[in-house]
């Protein structure tokens, strides 16, 4: 596997929330044009630290980081860096499909047009269509993009969410367990998509089914109890880990 | 004992028998819903008792009794000189007018050919209201040329009278009412027959001003109600923008600390405090400290303000809270600020329960008397309508739960029916208040 310049970087990350801490020391660094998974038994952060990536944690009082995160060498919790441009550069989907209560069309088109990214009508309509066929799921919806998106089936509002990630041109896309309120098949056109979209961007994705982690992912990081335990090769970390914590959660014993 | 239970032989039972146990709970069940039932009919019963007796009441006030009355212009009393000079005209007063007015209807009764012992002009004063006079001075005033001629008056007739044929007053209450004798009845009634005397509906009562004590015949709630409009628009311009935004900052803003949580308990708490206490917060500081007219819908409508803003407050962060915190994450997600993602997506999504509380913050201020009383809104009569907009904020004015309790205080029984019509009106806007709440919530709901 060809090695891929660095795009995050976290060194010594320390996530509290009030005066319980989340996250223990956490070095990672994420690669570009790779699928990096997140695994790991419930409450052991790995949700807490992909917020971190892109300043979510910031819309919770009680919540303090303390730690570097660089993006592309910039450190990302500077003074001087305005969480919402950090977040168009780094999109998120999250766990429950949340489409606005608006047109496919409009959900879609939020994003480029409060960043500016059209100039006018014609290039909102090409943004938006070629953000649909990266979210695999124009074909389902050309015809009906003034519908509601949150008429559309689960599978496919997770996809619409996806496409309206990517509509404003991230360069990191954090993905916080994408599947697991999806049926096996809406799940398996969301791994496609998510393989897909490896070609364009660094992907992040947080995951409770170890076996969607082999199948996507490129790297993972096996985080428990708010330590990073195990960070490397998927294929190293599935079939040979180093750490017995890995080794017991991967084939079950604990989790 | 969990291993004794566990050896003993469950006894055989059927399903088709339904065992002691079932059988209680199942009467207990059946008794709450009874309860339940029964409290639901009381509730009903008191409406049904509430509802009926306001319409049985005040539906008298929408029907007035007119009589009409030909009434001669006598140029040589209204216009003693002959020149047809309004000035000159205008120093007659409704004095000067009454014998004429006597006289048209004493000659319509004997043209008629009613029998009746009341043959003296001034004996017909009686029937008729005291604004009669006014009304046909009002129209000569207006039309000078007609002086000379006989014209057909729609005049209102006396409260008495008007009470006699809605059965407010009886034969026996006349013996001992000076106003009024049985014979002014007895050609009431014969007034009737011959459709001089009719009841009608009474437009006047829901459009004209106030009248003094003894014209309760001429009274309306017009000029309070708007009163009362002008209020409204004082709260609404105020109460709402200055509500939703400290509702927003509260909500989506400000961080949760000591302070905060401080302001909130508090606004909860002026939520209950009694209305009177604003209107003697109204009296202290926009009158007393800061001198704005007394009894002006201005200050009944910044005191109403104070009284509607913990409302509006509470409902509006009830519905912002009420807005999924995942349309937040997502409108961030997608790299909207803060103040976007509440503008775009948390505040049309709260819209409708933020107009609801709204509307149902008004209509409580809009039946709200007690602050009124304190600010001078009740007491003061009103009798003119305010010429333009400026004067509808400033000049003294009443509100309708005002009026209807100064007409409810009065002592003449015909007041006391005006007072439960003014309460249908005031119910009627409430009624229409509440459905629009209801219809926006119904229509803007969203469902998720």
């Amino acid at each position: 596997m060809t090695q891929n310049e660095t795009k995050i970087s976290a060194n010594g990350v320390q996530v509290f929330y009030g005066d319980t801490h989340a996250i223990k020391d956490v070095d990672v660094q994420i690669e570009d044009k790779t699928v990096t998974a997140f695994i790991g038994p419930s409450g052991c952060g790995k949700s807490t630290f992909l917020r971190c990536l892109n300043r979510m944690n910031d819309t919770i009082d009680i919540c303090r980081v303390e730690g570097k995160i660089t993006i592309d060498g910039d450190d990302i919790y500077d003074k001087r860096v305005d969480p919402v441009q950090l977040r168009a550069k780094v999109g998120m989907v999250f766990q429950k499909p949340n489409p606005f209560p608006k047109s496919i069309y409009d959900n879609i088109a939020y994003g480029p047009r409060i960043h500016g990214l059209a100039k006018n009508k014609a290039e909102l309509d090409e943004i938006v269509e070629k953000s649909l066929r990266r979210g695999a799921i124009w074909d389902e919806v050309k015809d009906r993009l003034d519908a509601p998106g949150t008429g559309l089936s689960g599978g496919q509002q997770q996809r619409l969410c996806i496409a309206r990630a990517v509509a404003t041109e991230p360069e990191v896309l954090l993905m916080d367990e994408p599947c697991s309120a999806l049926d096996p098949i809406a799940t398996a056109q969301v791994e496609e998509l998510i393989d897909e979209l490896r070609s364009n961007y660094s992907v992040v994705i947080v995951t409770h089914s170890m076996q969607q982690a082999a199948r996507v992912s490129q790297k993972t990081a096996f985080f428990h109890l708010g330590n990073l335990v195990e960070f490397g090769e998927t294929g190293k970390i599935f079939t040979n880990p180093e750490d017995p914590r890995t080794e017991s959660y991967i084939t079950g014993r604990i989790g | 004992m969990t291993d004794a239970t566990a050896n003993t032989p469950r006894p055989k039972t059927s399903l088709i028998e339904v065992d002691a146990r079932t059988k209680r709970r199942n009467a207990a069940e059946a008794r709450f819903k009874a309860y339940g039932i029964t409290a639901i009919a009381i509730g009903l019963l008191f409406l049904v008792v509430l509802l009926g007796s306001i319409i049985a009441n005040g539906v008298g006030a929408f029907q007035q009794t007119f009589v009409n009355v030909p009434v001669y212009l006598d140029p040589a009393k209204l216009d003693k000189k002959g020149n047809r000079n309004i000035e000159e005209m205008k120093k007659v007063s409704t004095f000067g007018y009454n014998p004429l007015i006597q006289q048209g209807l004493l000659d319509k009764v004997t043209e008629l050919g009613i029998e009746t012992p009341l043959q003296k002009r001034k004996e017909m004063k009686a029937m008729l209201s005291a604004s009669a006079a006014a009304q046909v001075r009002d129209f000569v005033l207006a039309n000078p040329d007609k002086l000379g001629e006989t014209v057909e008056f729609k005049l209102l007739a006396a409260s008495r009278v008007d009470g006699y044929l809605k059965d407010r007053v009886q034969r026996e209450d006349v013996a001992r009412d000076k106003n009024i004798d049985a014979e002014h009845l007895d050609l009431t009634d014969e007034l009737v027959k011959a459709g001089v005397v009719a009841k009608t509906f009474n437009i006047s009562f829901i459009t004209g001003a106030d009248a003094s004590e003894s014209r309760a015949e001429q009274a309306g709630i017009g000029v309070a109600m708007l009163g009362s409009f002008f209020m409204m628009i004082v709260v609404l311009v105020l109460s709402l923008p200055i509500g939703v935004a400290a509702s927003i900052y509260l909500e989506e803003f400000a961080p949760k600390n000591r302070w905060t949580d401080l302001i909130e308990v508090n606004i909860s708490n002026l939520a209950a405090v009694p209305s009177i206490v604003f209107g003697i917060l109204g009296l202290a500081v926009f009158i007393q400290f800061m001198h704005l007219p007394q009894s002006a819908p201005i200050v009944g409508g910044l005191v109403l303000t104070l009284m509607t803003l913990p409302t509006i407050i509470i409902s509006t962060r009830a519905s912002l809270k009420s807005v999924p915190p995942s349309i937040r994450d997502a409108a961030l997600g997608v790299g909207a600020s803060k103040m976007q993602s509440v503008f775009h997506h948390v505040l049309p999504l709260a819209m409708p329960g933020i107009l609801t509380g709204t509307i149902i913050g008004l209509a409580q201020a809009l039946g709200e008397t007690a602050p009124l009383l304190l600010i001078g809104m009740v007491g003061y009569i009103a009798t003119n309508v305010p010429d333009g907009i400026a004067a509808g904020f400033l000049d003294p004015n009443s509100a309708m739960p005002a009026q209807i309790y100064e007409w409810a205080k009065r002592a003449d029984p015909a007041y006391y029916e005006r007072a439960w019509g003014g309460i249908i009106i005031l119910l009627v806007f409430l009624l229409t208040m509440n459905i629009i709440a209801i219809i926006l919530r119904r229509r803007f709901e969203r469902r998720w």
